[in-house]
């Protein structure tokens, strides 16, 4: 619990966790949402905001405000999918190769590379043009992740590598520590913002391209997303026909959830990382 | 004579460079040598001439290129953790940095007596623990819960002495462990290997640049000199009369803290330490002043004179017995 | 006649630090003295964390936030005249640093260009501090320079990574005294060499000294490096010097419990009769104990050094100690 006070007390975090829990309550609001996200009109068409809906309703006949709250809901699902499916990969590759070395290391950084270097973004639309059918949650999220965990891989790899290096890594295999428990107790505490500021990032980096794909009009359409809300509202040519509430509803949403993500990313980190912790050590 | 470590022909290459242009540096040559239970060995050389590439292969850290390593008369099995059944521990140069500075260090002395299976219960093992910090001048009192940045350099050295302890280990090979320690501070922990090893029985593999602590502390000593063993024997014999050139130079080269006895006369350095490894012959004909032909061709076999082995042909006509020729 | 060429007065710096809402004073140069002459080697011996190297960067004229000279004053004696070095602008300064004193630090790679060879570094030095020499005259200048200070003129071709750690470090001395600096100094400039190698810088620094007749600084906690190269030593503990005297002085009648202790632990060769060291640890900086620092660690210690830091008393014309057990300090206070 210090910990988070500590936190609260950076104003990037304080702002980034306070967004992200009203996006989240938001999100939550859909479980008591009185229309059914998969129907269509099932309320009046294209009306203007009002007391009634309070965000307007769209061109399909849905409720944009409860729309939009499955939408928040749904497209964090899939980040936290993608993203912690994904650290899982990373820090298992990462930490493999990066202790055992020799051959493992070669190998997996070898995958992790040709990751890198392949065009990504056309072969996730290539895929999930494959596997459109199929596609939902879980597997669009998953899709994400196995692609978004090369360079945290190398991130924590280059990590392991030089905590190998160090005195302490000795000490411990003296102290009779097995290889396993040494990752963990060891280099563990050094990875954790690596992999926390990690996570969050590649959270954002799974919205952003759920949006793109959506916007493409490949993943199921009618599960509502942030990007799918995007693809229906563009292609009734909102803008176009003065509905602003509908189009401009998922936009603050997303950049909103950015923002809130990105502040938390950098504040974590900040505080993590090992120098800085060191330091409150010392002083406390 | 009993032997404790036995270490035959080791040698260490490391290769370095590009795929074409691959250079071989021979970072231990051939080496042998052994210690005796309770027995203060000390490996002494400059930086680089391979003392502790010797240590990290005998702790198993580093698998030698040739040569074999003995325990107590048991073979070195490949893989094999060696200081699990044999008994060795290490002490690190730097203090700081022997424990992790996000872990309190307790925990590597619960976590050793764990793995090794050294007491029932906690109160057992806080006994155990208490008792070998007790015997470095600590107590688990003042130790428990901290944090490596709450202590001094020195009591981090004796807490790392103190843990490498607690498996009554029968050889603690301690690289450099008081040249990052305060002036102040450094005999302490000097004498306490002195004092350990009378009390316990401990042999100890003291290596290090420093020839003055050598001399203190040690019963026999080795002169490492670019990979290999260039004079070994008692401390009193190799640092009171050195008989090779390197080991004159080095012991003339040490600021004594004598005021009356200042260096004069020039020195010859080396401009880069490749060269020297790369040499045929003796590494150190480059600057040997009593420098001969032959040291140029081939190097030089194993002379004893007085019971000290000196790798310099200028010993070839007074050896002892038929010299052991270098393979 | 005068030959004070530095002097600081009651001199403190302190690091003011602030953690997360918790300030930290680290008192690092505490009522500090000193009166440097010209044409001597002047060690300042201490182990690590007593304050010498912030001694140092004060003397250097090279203070930095967190460090502040909280009081005191360092005194150049340029051309005859006391210069107070906090009046100076940072532009008059910093050709100061660089033409008057020169500063020799501990590891040589940082002051040499990893990417260029030597003769470019050189190259570089002479044209900000000269001005208007042609490049053959700066190389011709950096190639004299280096022969006079009996280096190979090979490694001006040379990149930093192919010289030894050695040759290194004479290179960056022979850098810093390309400009005959009146006043030069070094902070541990042969810690982490080997020993033939610190001979070899060791002399190389005599020699320096020898030709221009200027002052060395040399701080060091090697006492062998100390007894082979200075004139006079000042022992530095918690920030304060404890003893200041010839080097023979130091090393033949130490009087401080501390420089005894110092000079006592040295392992001597063929002498293998124990060695005691100094019961207790180094004090924190930021944690001072009250009166003399040493106390708590002190075999003589009395009711007053507890209380209160002793001024210096004048054992010999040249030989000063701060300590109780040898009178009142009538001589300067330190406390």
């Amino acid at each position: 619990m210090k910990l988070f006070q500590d936190l609260l007390r950076d104003y990037k975090f304080a702002w980034g966790f306070s967004v992200l829990c009203l996006l989240v309550i938001f999100a939550s609001l859909s479980f008591f949402s009185p229309y059914d996200p998969t129907l269509w009109g099932v309320v009046p068409r294209d009306m203007q905001p009002s007391a009634e809906h309070w965000l307007g309703t769209d061109s399909n006949g849905q409720d944009v405000f409860w729309m939009a709250s499955f939408a928040v809901r749904n497209s964090l699902t899939i980040a936290i999918i993608a993203g912690v499916v994904s650290r899982i990969i990373a820090v298992i590759v990462g930490m493999v190769a990066g202790y055992k070395g020799g051959m493992t290391d070669r190998v997996l950084m070898f995958f992790s590379d040709s990751l890198l270097v392949i065009p990504l973004f056309l072969i996730i639309v290539m895929l999930a043009m494959l596997i459109r059918d199929s596609m939902n949650l879980v597997t669009l999220g998953l899709l994400l992740a196995c692609f978004g965990w090369a360079w945290d891989a190398r991130l924590i790899r280059s990590q392991i590598l030089s905590l190998r290096e160090r005195d302490f890594t000795q000490t411990a295999v003296l102290s009779g520590t097995g290889t396993l428990r040494l990752v963990l107790n060891e280099y563990m505490p050094y990875a954790t913002p690596l992999i926390f500021s990690t996570l969050i990032n590649n959270m954002a980096w799974a919205i952003g391209l759920e949006i793109t794909l959506a916007i493409l009009g490949l993943i199921d359409l009618s599960i509502p997303t942030l990007g799918t809300m995007l693809y229906w509202a563009i292609s009734y040519q909102a803008i176009l026909l003065g509905r602003w509430w509908w189009l401009l509803t998922p936009v603050i949403l997303s950049v909103l959830l950015f923002v809130a993500l990105y502040w938390l990313s950098v504040s974590i980190s900040e505080y993590l990382d090992p120098r800085t912790r060191i330091q409150r050590v010392g002083v406390s | 004579m009993e032997k404790l470590l036995e270490v035959e022909g080791l040698t260490k290459v490391f290769s370095s460079g590009s795929l074409l242009s691959r250079v071989r540096i021979t970072a231990v040559d051939n080496i042998s040598f052994h210690i005796a239970p309770a027995e203060i060995f000390a490996l002494a050389g400059e930086s680089g001439c391979g003392k502790t590439t010797t240590a990290r292969i005998i702790m198993g850290f580093e698998h030698p290129t040739a040569g074999t390593i003995i325990h107590s008369g048991k073979k070195e099995a490949k893989n094999e953790k060696v200081w699990f059944l044999e008994g060795i521990q290490a002490i690190f140069q730097d203090p700081f940095g022997t424990f992790n500075p996000l872990r309190t260090v307790d925990r590597y002395f619960f976590e050793t007596v764990t793995n090794y299976k050294l007491a029932k219960n906690r109160s057992d093992a806080v006994a155990l623990i208490d008792r070998k910090l007790r015997s470095v001048g600590l107590s688990f009192e003042e130790f428990a819960g901290k944090y490596p940045s709450e202590f001094s350099g020195g009591q981090l050295q004796r807490i790392s002495i103190a843990r490498a302890l607690l498996t009554d280990p029968k050889l603690l090979i301690a690289d450099e462990p008081v040249s990052m320690v305060d002036a102040s501070l450094r005999m302490s922990i000097v004498n306490l290997f002195k004092q350990l090893k009378e009390e316990t029985g401990v042999s100890v593999l003291y290596i290090t640049h420093d020839l003055a602590t050598a001399y203190y502390m040690s019963d026999r000593i080795a002169i490492m000199f670019r990979g290999d063993i260039v004079e070994m024997g008692t401390v009193e014999e190799v640092l009171m009369k050195p008989r090779h050139p390197y080991t004159q130079l080095l012991r003339e080269s040490i600021p004594e803290a004598d005021p009356s006895r200042r260096w004069s006369g020039e020195i010859r350095l080396s401009d880069t330490e490749q060269d020297e490894y790369l040499k045929q012959g003796c590494r150190f004909a480059g600057r040997c002043p009593l420098v001969m032909d032959i040291c140029r061709q081939a190097p030089p076999p194993d002379y004893y004179v007085e019971g000290v082995l000196v790798k310099c042909y200028k010993y070839s006509e007074n050896s002892d017995g038929a010299p052991v020729p270098a393979v | 006649m005068n030959n004070t060429i530095l002097k600081t007065e009651a001199l403190q710096a302190f690091y003011v630090l602030d953690l997360y809402g918790k300030s930290k004073v680290v008192k690092a140069v505490n009522d500090v003295d000193l009166a440097i002459q010209e044409d001597e080697i002047y060690g300042i011996a201490g182990e690590s964390g007593c304050g010498k190297s912030t001694l140092l960067k004060t003397l250097a004229a090279a203070t930095e936030p967190p460090l502040r000279v909280v009081s005191g004053r360092v005194c150049y004696r340029i051309d005859g005249v006391d210069v107070d070095v906090a009046t100076l602008s940072p532009e008059a300064k910093r050709k100061l640093r660089l033409e008057y004193i020169a500063y020799v630090p501990q590891g040589s790679m940082s002051v040499l260009n990893p990417v260029a060879k030597i003769k470019e570094t050189y190259r570089d030095f002479v044209e900000s501090h000269v001005g208007g020499q042609s490049k053959v005259d700066a190389f011709d200048l950096a190639r004299r320079h280096i022969i006079e200070l009996g280096l190979p003129p090979k490694v001006l071709d040379a990149y930093p990574h192919q010289l030894s750690g050695g040759m290194r470090q004479r290179v960056t001395i022979a850098l810093a005294t390309l400009l005959s600096p009146r006043i030069i100094i070094g902070d541990e400039p042969t810690t982490a060499l080997d020993v033939v190698v610190q001979r070899g810088v060791v002399q190389l620094l005599k020699d320096v000294q020898r030709n221009l007749r200027n002052t060395i600084i040399l701080v060091t906690h090697d006492m062998g490096v100390h007894a082979n190269i200075a004139d006079r030593i000042g022992i530095m503990y918690a920030g304060k010097i404890v003893e200041q005297a010839p080097t023979d002085k130091i090393f033949g009648e130490p009087a401080h419990p501390y420089t005894q202790y110092l000079i006592n632990s040295l392992p001597k060769f063929g002498d293998k009769s124990t060695r005691e060291s100094v019961p207790g640890s180094p004090p924190s900086l930021a944690n001072l104990p009250s009166g003399c620092p040493f106390h708590p660690r002190c075999p003589h210690v009395m009711e007053v050094c507890k209380q209160q830091m002793p001024g210096f008393t004048q054992l010999a014309p040249t030989h000063k100690v701060a300590c109780w057990l040898f009178g009142e300090g009538e001589n300067g206070k330190t406390a």
